[in-house]
């Protein structure tokens, strides 16, 4: 598989677009959240964007993504409308889920994207399935399955890298590894190897990359894309990767330093680094970028309003979408 | 008119979707080579092959997700686990990604899966190999729960079930599925959600489900010796309840009398009585009765068992309460 080509330009602006997107999006909800204006459980994505983003330019839009509950930008970058996702989080009948899922349960299966889990780890047998399904249908697809490092001690997820082995599915695992599980610091929580090792016992090859690159992302994403679509089977890769905010909306980080993350902010901020990139090489000017800046605030703030003004859902919803009938209507 | 063993009504049933419908597909533990570990998909791996009649590792909760997630990516899925006591480690998948994601998506995923296998007491093989979760699975929206008696009912409401765009939760039964019965229409396709009236009766009616039908038939030919004539009701399905017809038979006998292979406390037999409480109370000349199993883990002595487990005895002695007779 060939590297990007540093003078691919137009790519790693869009990647600049698209992080910077996400992080705009993230920084709204999560004043929304402190305004009232969205409930729950919320966690959002910011600092961890050039996972995805990278990620995301590695696959076709008629492949499969699915992630946890840490999801707002899984949508976005699948292309959900913004304003679809953010009037799930004010809980309204416009939402991707009619504002019956809220922030953790998003999906768009029109756009390859599953979910938006809640339980911890639940995602990885579910996204083998799908990878199962893509090959059952003797389709060239594959699957990115997204979990935490967190959610790699769970056991289900080793019972999946057994089966996915063992049947050869087109599944890619991709290990977020944002360095906490709630308040619980990795060192804390991990025995043993490396977490891209973690699958070799099954057979499953891995890799570990840093998530704060989104060029080094997007070059590993498009080889280990390239072989799981190409037949090799399902195989691993550790996103090593930080996030900015508490766990939740919720968290008041008790358990880490503000020094440790301000220094991730200032060296390996994955936007910041991207901009550097693009200034320095040349490729754009800060004018270019600021119009981004521009377009994006407005993209959010439209996605805000939208999101403030929609109506809440029919109270009729409560009872709909439980069971279908044999035509697939609502039962 | 064919005679045909639940097993056999089963694996037909498989067979025949499978041949209707290439997304069908059949997955768990032993089904393939060793042709199902009661023997129910015999057959099915030399029809369809290895690529739709699929083996699995012991790894109950792992493929059940994987199942689940097959489903909601455009398959069918029939999940077969050994015994539903090991579906326990399946649980999470069940509720919290089959039963609730049509919903949390605002309609957008949809789950068409079976996961079936024998449920209930088999013969002697003590606790953790023997319950009854007609109630655990009956208790969640989103899920459909049958319970088949007859191959009648096994034919017909598995095809049923497979051919649903829903999760169906399908509860065997491991020691009906030796025995025969006379099946009038081996094309049948049943409706899930409606009960049927198995023995026609104007004195009681008795409602069981699986194999507590045999009890309660057993139950009435004893009873119809004394002159009581008891009307069986077979449930069929858990979930959707048919509550219509066991309030029509109420309506006639005034009497009622439930039966399930589960502990009573928030059971199958107390959702039976509510449900008639609020839709059919002005039928009922005496407090409902419930025959349920002993409130103890079952045991596994064969003394212990057979006191553990609702018997025709049993059925009796709560249908002459009910008719204070
Ligand atoms: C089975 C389960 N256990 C516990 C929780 C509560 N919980 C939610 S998120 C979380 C931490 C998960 O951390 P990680 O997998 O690293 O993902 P991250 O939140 O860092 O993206 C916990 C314990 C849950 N939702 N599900
Ligand atoms: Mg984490």
């Amino acid at each position: 598989m060939d590297a990007v080509p540093a003078d691919d330009t137009a790519l790693l602006v869009d990647f600049y677009r698209t992080m910077l997107l996400v992080r705009r999006f993230e920084e709204k909800v999560g004043q929304m959240y402190g305004m009232g204006l969205i409930g729950g459980f919320c966690h959002l994505y910011i600092g961890q964007e050039a996972v995805v983003v990278g990620m995301d330019a590695a696959i076709r839009a008629d492949d499969a993504v699915i992630t946890s509950y840490r999801c707002h930008a899984h949508a976005l970058v699948r292309g959900v409308p913004p304003a679809a996702i953010m009037a799930e989080l004010t809980g309204r009948g416009t939402g991707i889920s009619k504002g019956k899922g809220g922030s953790m349960h998003m999906f768009d299966i029109a756009r390859g994207f599953y979910g938006g889990h809640g339980i911890v780890g639940a995602q990885v047998p579910l996204g083998a399935g799908i990878a199962f399904a893509q090959k059952y249908q003797k389709r060239d697809n594959v699957t990115l399955v997204f979990f935490g490092e967190g959610a790699a001690n769970q056991g289900q997820v080793y019972e999946t890298f057994n089966m996915a082995s063992l049947w050869s599915l087109p599944a890619i695992f991709v290990i977020e590894n944002n360095q906490y599980a709630m308040g619980t610091a990795i060192g804390r929580a991990k025995a043993g190897t490396e977490l891209c090792h973690r699958g070799e016992a099954f057979g499953i090859r891995g890799i570990q990359v840093d998530g704060m690159d989104v060029v080094a992302v997007h070059e590993a994403s498009r080889e280990l894309v390239a072989r799981v679509r190409d037949g090799e089977g399902p195989m691993l890769v550790e996103m090593q990767t930080y996030r900015y905010r508490g766990h939740s909306m919720s968290d008041p980080v008790k358990y880490r330093t503000r020094d440790e993350v301000q220094k991730v902010r200032e060296r390996q901020d994955p936007i910041e680094q991207l901009r550097v990139r693009l200034i320095e090489g040349g490729a754009v000017d800060d004018a270019a970028l600021k119009a981004i800046d521009r377009d994006v605030k407005k993209t959010v703030a439209e996605a805000a309003e939208h999101a403030q003004t929609s109506p809440e859902p029919d109270i009729s919803e409560l009872m709909t979408d439980i069971m279908l009938d044999a035509a697939g209507r609502n039962a | 008119m064919v005679e045909m063993t639940v097993r056999q009504a089963l694996r037909d049933a498989m067979a025949e979707e499978m041949r209707r419908d290439e997304r069908v597909f059949l997955i768990g533990e032993e089904v393939a080579e060793y042709q199902g570990a009661y023997k129910v998909s015999q057959g099915l791996l030399e029809e369809f092959g290895a690529g739709r009649v699929i083996d699995t590792p012991i790894t109950e909760h792992g493929f059940a997700g994987l199942a689940i997630g097959a489903a909601m990516a455009g398959l069918r899925p029939i999940n077969e686990f050994m015994t539903f006591n090991f579906a326990m480690q399946a649980m999470d998948q069940i509720i919290n990604s089959a039963a609730k994601t049509l919903y949390m998506s605002g309609g957008k995923v949809e789950c068409p899966i079976v996961l079936r296998g024998p449920n209930g007491a088999a013969a002697r093989v003590a606790a953790q190999h023997s319950q009854d979760f007609a109630s655990w699975f009956g208790h969640v929206p989103g899920l459909k729960v049958i319970a088949p008696w007859s191959a009648t009912d096994a034919k017909g409401l598995l095809k049923a079930a497979v051919r649903d765009p829903n999760p169906v939760i399908f509860l065997e039964n491991e020691i009906l599925y030796g025995a025969s019965f006379d099946v009038s229409d081996v094309d049948v396709v049943l409706e899930i959600g409606k009960a049927t009236i198995e023995r026609s009766g104007r004195d009681v009616t008795i409602v069981g489900y699986s194999i507590t039908v045999s009890r309660a038939l057993e139950a009435a030919s004893m009873l119809a010796e004394d002159g009581v004539e008891a009307e069986v009701i077979n449930l069929r399905t858990i979930r959707p309840l048919d509550v219509t017809t066991i309030v029509a038979s109420l309506a006639r006998t005034n009497r009622l009398v439930v039966v399930e292979e589960g502990w009573s406390f928030a059971g199958v037999g107390a959702e039976v009585i509510a449900a008639v409480c609020d839709g059919g109370f002005d039928h009922l000349d005496a407090p409902p009765a419930r025959v349920s199993a002993a409130d103890a883990p079952l045991p596994y002595a064969a003394s212990l068992e057979q006191a553990a487990l609702p018997r025709a005895d049993q059925i009796v002695r709560a249908v002459r309460d009910v008719c204070y007779v």
